[in-house]
């Protein structure tokens, strides 16, 4: 298309937009490591508010990692099973459950911790364990797994692949291991990218579901936000940015290349 | 059947874990809310000002933030679906990675725009000698509101964009149609699906945003503020749980619009 006035005024509106959304992060990962943020970049460089923050708050960082892993392994193994299973049933009742699951998307975050709470909130060594933050992670989590598994195993027809097997004399479990699970992989590295990146994030439910012993990375950031001065601030979210670009970098990539193949 | 006992058995952890730590804490809210208050919530929530003031002032900001978001999703995601440039990836990228930002965190990056030391602070003290601050106000929330919800519609606006029929806007071109009379006759109509699904997803996320007004909205009350205000400092269950209820009703309804639209599942973030 011919490059016109036209062109020029929505690229500079375009640019606008992305500089909104992007200056805060690079000021932000500026001022995490810049001496005084108040007399500015002309204070030099330092690596100091990093290590406080990793001397206040490693835990936070583990335990988040803690999580997000043993939510991404907890949706492997429950979820690709359901997706299959939601797959292949004919049976109504499988709408039924795919609403069911697919409702904590639908419903904040705030409403689903309050109820855990209240069912839960009684069981003192649960409610103080990190496992009470697992269960709203994996919640929150599941249905995009299962949706992600889902979305490959509806592209192909697996029932012929699986009719082969069965007639070469492979048994259930040998069909599903070595047929089905290798022909969603890229469903499963998907879903497991969404889950990790979801989870390390996660803070309207962990909020209500935390308590002081079981800080996760995003409740350490409120917390430091409040009574942190504002380069340690900075610092602490330049190590969770740090964290989830990867993984968005290699969802970003995982994409551009189902493209490509299509 | 041994086939259906098999299916059953690899979808039962599903089943537990949904029921168990989803269905029945919700029936579980409901149960409190309606017989802890002896169903008085709901009324409270209609008559008390407190309450009605901000289910309003979330409903007016949330709306408020899809028109805008909507308007500017439609403007870049045109541009970049119709052009073809250098450095276009990269800025299809940029408007894509705040995605999965928490709402914290944009927050903070409202503080970081125009909290005392942000930017805004430092362009007006260099420009009129005073600082602008507006971070922890309204306008603060509704920056970091239009934050979370434009990276989720632009990309929405690029895919329904792809589906323009540009042997329609050439035809309309040389029957001597203007530019508007183009956009509002073919560009929207085609649009409008991706614009409807995205902009019920934007408003529920605005709705149910707690991360970001919990850092902003220190003295604002939206919504999920005021549930947590309930639970926390009130102590009252009962209300907490009608208010968070109806939040959750309001959402889905909108997500339900969303999918029927045919847009993929897209998170609550915020």
């Amino acid at each position: 298309m011919k490059k016109d006035k036209y062109f020029y005024m929505q690229l500079l509106f375009t640019l606008a937009v992305c500089s909104f959304l992007i200056v805060p992060v690079v000021m932000s990962a500026v001022a995490g490591v810049t001496n005084n943020y108040f007399v500015g970049i002309k204070s030099g460089f330092t690596l100091r508010w990093v290590e406080q923050v990793w001397m206040l708050y490693s835990d936070t960082i583990w335990l988040t990692m803690k999580i997000a892993l043993a939510t991404t392994m907890i949706n492997v193994i429950v979820g690709v099973p359901c997706a299959y299973v939601m797959a292949s049933s004919k049976s109504r009742w499988v709408s039924v459950f795919d609403e069911l699951l697919t409702l904590p998307i639908a419903i904040p975050g705030m409403a689903i911790s309050l109820g855990i709470i209240s069912v839960y909130g009684g069981f003192s060594d649960f409610r103080s364990s990190w496992f009470f933050i697992l269960i709203g992670h994996v919640i929150f989590t599941l249905p995009f797994m299962v949706k992600s598994v889902l979305a490959v195993l509806q592209s192909f027809n697996f029932k012929v692949l699986e009719e082969g097997a069965a007639s070469l004399g492979a048994s259930f479990w040998r069909r599903f291991f070595d047929v089905i699970i290798p022909n969603c992989k890229a469903g499963i590295v998907a879903g497991m990218l969404m889950t990790l990146t979801l989870s390390i994030g996660e803070f309207n439910l962990t909020w209500m579901l935390h308590t002081p012993l079981t800080k996760t990375l995003p409740v350490g950031l409120a917390d430091s936000y409040a009574s942190m001065r504002f380069e340690v601030s900075s610092a602490y979210t330049l190590i969770f940015l740090c964290l989830i670009l990867p993984l968005l970098v290699l969802a970003q990539m995982l994409n551009n290349k189902k493209v490509q193949n299509n | 059947m041994k086939n259906t006992r098999i299916s059953l058995f690899l979808v039962l952890p599903a089943i537990i874990i949904s029921f168990a730590f989803f269905l029945l804490p919700i029936v579980q809210l409901f149960k409190v809310s309606v017989v802890e208050g002896n169903g008085i919530s709901y009324w409270n929530i209609l008559t008390q000002p407190m309450y009605l003031k901000s289910l309003l002032s979330t409903v007016g900001l949330s709306t408020f933030v899809t028109f805008v978001s909507l308007v500017i999703a439609t403007i870049t995601g045109l541009f970049l679906t119709r052009y073809e440039f250098w450095g276009k990836q990269v800025l299809i990228a940029m408007l894509s990675f705040p995605l999965a930002f928490p709402g914290v965190v944009i927050g903070f990056f409202v503080i970081m725009l125009a909290g005392r030391q942000g930017l805004f602070a430092q362009i007006g003290l260099a420009l009129v000698g005073e600082r602008w601050m507006f971070a922890y106000s309204m306008a603060g929330l509704f920056l970091g509101y239009l934050y979370f919800s434009i990276p989720r519609v632009v990309l929405t606006v690029m895919g329904a964009a792809e589906k323009l029929d540009q042997n329609l806007i050439e035809a309309g071109r040389s029957l001597g149609a203007s530019r508007w009379q183009i956009f509002c006759d073919v560009t929207v109509p085609t649009l409008r699906p991706g614009l409807i699904s995205s902009g019920s997803i934007c408003f529920a996320t605005s709705m149910g945003a707690f991360g970001t007004a919990f850092t902003l909205a220190t003295n604002i009350n939206v919504l999920p503020m005021t549930i947590y205000t309930e639970f926390t400092l009130n102590a009252n269950f009962a209300m907490a749980a009608a208010l968070s209820l109806i939040l959750g009703l309001v959402t889905w309804v909108c997500l339900g619009i969303a999918k029927r639209q045919g847009a993929a599942s897209v998170g609550m973030g915020g």
